[in-house]
């Protein structure tokens, strides 16, 4: 798999080495290492699954497994605002799919992808916990809801 | 605890809890198909993820089926393994999983030694009803070993052989569902991951996924040019485990046969990589002497313990993931990459052919030997000192497609003079042979009495992680042994820990050291089959007439006519090595860029 090559800075490893720490440097917290590192660096790339290996004492292999199985994690870079449509079962009988397709067409993006300004990038999740609100999308921290495809323009219009 | 009793197949079965139904029945004589489990014999070698579903049984009471090899035996259990629902779900599973496998069987490396064909053969599967996508990957080609995940069926034994036993760790299952595989990080190729090549994936893959590069066709040609003078070496393990290949009793030996047919195939000189293992010794054994004697005279920088550097798994895993100890292994070169150049110079100049013209082949138990003789230190101007490493297995092959009755074979003598070799040699193909060599030798040298036996029982056994005392004249020399490269990894932490007390310590990267190396015929999870391996080793040694390396009389020959005395100059330039920091951390190198 072809990846950005990147190159840490000081600052960075230092925040990273802290997240480690934070956890003693437990291999079994890995999952949640790896999600305050997100929450961080936006995404994680090679690098920095190399960096958490070295700290951890594990094989950066294992940690590439973890990050490749969970549909949350990521090794692509998000845009300022990351973006994610809900495809769980209730938003998607409600209509998540033409959701998607309008927020695809209006920002020329697929899922996974980042727009060439760096503003926005798309993805999917399945459930943020909101059914009620179906079909729900997320921009960033923040949730919206009752999401129909005119509405996509506002949202984004937001930002 | 009180045994538990339960039946299986109508057979009262009385186990100890915690047995699963797999293993319970197995101890009845009903033999379960599994595809992911594995185990080695009593070794804490167990693959047990109950991942391909293959063994499912029906427990009476039971709603759903169980998977024989996760389920524990329970107290008066009713268990029934090929009623017709188990069956039609084994076949279901089974054909689901041949469904996105190639059946190219004609042309698979595996043929005749898969499981999955063998079990697909056992359950009459004559129709695949599904047809559905098929995985594609890219083939990986390293210096050793070929990954063609598109035969890969997720059973996962590489990955716990690579992270458990040798805790290696360039192996793991990436991506999820229908995408899932086994992969180095960030699927690179595996020549540039931590893979140290010991090649224990390769033998407990039960599928075509995993093999070896096959250098065959490469030597068939070598063989055939006029121009070349072909001179094969042959490890000591390859003797106690090449008739298996040929239908003989595991523990066979065939030495005597396997020289009748190299020489049949054509090589010119059939020379004995045992040789080569006197020399290692000769070196090796001095430089511990000599590091030995400073540490006795008060010297506080010497490097004590010394570790052997016969094994170029071994070797490659210090050098990835113990790069601040690369001053402590013994500098010598393995015994394969001494015979190279003692070959190319020494034997070269003595039969008159040129270094170009000469073509040295290897046979041997291991897979990390091909990238061992690929390495450049190992090169003269782009010539390696070993040209080819076959496996046993590939040697075996070799031998078949040349249409030699090997069985019907007389047995034939080594050539000389790099064909003579003792019974401290010969051990070198077993955990604890190396060090046993070294103590026979390093004994008479350093009391200049004669040994009053060669044998060191105490250093034999398959215990991973071993020690003993030896009693060197009043001496108490204090000697570990592991293999598995997780065990290496253990003793290695203690040395870094400064909590070794051991003087030398010998480390093979297999389980069982090169008996169970990643070339040899399949074990199939049969420990026993080693075990015999190990004791024709130990038969062959006790039968030598000269059991010690330093009364090789070819030996002190070579010393007398070319090298002068070990750790000479020319010694030091032929057969000795460094090592390489090979450990991955471009961050940490790389981390000044500048903070916003």
């Amino acid at each position: 798999m072809s990846h950005i090559k990147i190159e840490l800075k000081q600052c960075e490893t230092d925040k990273l080495r802290e997240i480690c720490q934070s956890f003693n440097n437990n291999p079994g917290e890995l999952i949640n290492i790896l999600h305050k590192a997100q929450h961080t660096f936006g995404y994680l790339p090679a690098e920095v699954q190399e960096f958490i290996a070295d700290e951890l004492k594990m094989p950066v292999a294992k940690i590439y497994g973890v990050v490749t199985f969970y549909s949350f994690f990521t090794m692509l870079p998000k845009g300022k605002h990351p973006i994610s449509v809900c495809t769980g079962t209730a938003c998607y009988v409600r209509g998540a799919e033409k959701v998607l397709d309008e927020v695809k067409r209006s920002l020329n993006i697929n899922v996974g992808e980042t727009t060439p300004d760096g503003k926005f990038s798309l993805s999917c999740l399945r459930c943020v916990g909101a059914c009620g609100l179906a079909p729900v999308v997320m921009v960033g921290e923040k949730v919206y809801g009752r999401v129909s495809p005119d509405g996509v323009k506002d949202i984004l219009g937001e930002y | 605890m009180n045994n538990i009793k339960l039946t299986i197949d109508d057979k009262t079965v009385e186990v100890a809890p915690g047995t699963s139904i797999l293993n319970a029945a197995r101890t009845v004589g009903v033999d379960i198909p599994t595809l992911c489990y594995f185990k080695l014999g009593d070794m804490p070698i167990e693959n047990r993820p109950g991942g391909c579903r293959v063994c499912v049984v029906e427990v009476e009471g039971r709603k759903n089926l169980a998977p024989a090899c996760v389920t524990e035996c329970t107290e008066g259990m009713v268990v029934k393994t090929h009623t017709i629902r188990a069956l039609n779900a084994r076949k279901t599973v089974l054909e689901l999983i041949l469904s996105d496998h190639p059946t190219d069987c004609l042309v698979c490396a595996k043929s005749g030694n898969c499981d999955l064909q063998a079990l697909a053969q056992k359950m009459g599967i004559r129709q695949l009803h599904y047809t559905g996508a098929q995985s594609h990957y890219r083939k990986d080609t390293s210096p050793s070993i070929i990954r063609d995940m598109d035969k890969c069926i997720m059973c996962r034994r590489c990955e716990m052989m690579c992270n458990t036993v040798q805790t290696v760790g360039a192996l793991s299952g990436i991506n999820r569902g229908f995408m899932s595989v086994v992969a180095p990080a960030f699927e690179m190729d595996l020549e540039h991951s931590v893979c140290t090549y010991c090649g224990q994936c390769v033998a407990v893959c039960p599928t075509g996924a995993l093999t070896e590069v096959d250098h065959t066709n490469a030597v068939i040609r070598a063989l055939a040019d006029p121009s070349k003078t072909v001179v094969v070496q042959t490890a000591p393990a390859v003797r106690a485990a090449l008739g298996e290949e040929f239908g003989l009793e595991p523990g066979t030996l065939v030495t005597g046969k396997m020289v009748a047919a190299l020489r049949r195939l054509g090589f010119n000189y059939v020379f004995d990589t045992d040789f080569a293992a006197d020399l290692t010794i000769m070196e090796e054994g001095t430089e511990f002497l000599n590091r030995l004697t400073k540490f006795l005279e008060g010297d506080k920088d010497v490097k004590l313990p010394i570790l052997t550097s016969c094994c170029p798994a071994w070797v490659k895993f210090f050098e990835h993931q113990f790069p601040d100890m690369m001053d402590i292994p013994s500098t010598a070169k393995s015994p394969q990459q001494m015979f190279g150049p003692i070959a190319k110079n020494y034997f070269a100049e003595k039969i008159g052919v040129s270094r170009k013209n000469m073509v040295v082949v290897s046979i041997m138990p291991c897979l990390a030997k091909k990238y061992e003789c690929s390495r450049d230190e190992f090169k003269v101007d782009g010539n390696p000192d070993v040209d080819y490493s076959l496996s046993t297995r590939e040697l075996a092959m070799l031998i078949k497609q040349s249409n030699i009755d090997f069985n019907a074979l007389p047995d034939e003598d080594f050539d000389n003079p790099l064909g003579e070799s003792t019974g401290a040699a010969v051990i070198f193909g077993t955990t604890g042979g190396v060090i046993e060599a070294a103590v026979r030798t390093a004994y008479e040298l350093y009391t200049n009495k004669p040994l009053p036996r060669p044998d060191f029982v105490e250093l034999r056994g398959l215990e991973g992680i071993r020690s003993a005392t030896i009693d060197v004249d009043g001496f108490d020399l204090k000697i570990g042994i592991a293999h598995g490269l997780g065990n290496a990894r253990k003793l290695l932490e203690d040395i870094r820990a400064g909590k070794s007390h051991f003087h030398a310590i010998e480390i093979m990267a297999c389980p069982g050291g090169c008996i169970g190396g990643g070339g040899q015929p399949l074990h199939h999870g049969k420990l026993d089959i080693l075990k015999k391996r190990q004791m024709a080793i130990y038969r062959e040694d006790a039968a030598k007439p000269i059991r010690k390396s330093h009364e090789n009389p070819f030996i002190i020959e070579l010393y007398k006519e070319y090298l002068g005395k070990p750790l000479s100059e020319k010694s030091h330039h032929l057969l000795h090595t460094v090592y390489f920091d090979r450990s991955r951390s471009p961050i940490l190198i790389k981390s000044n860029g500048k903070c916003e």
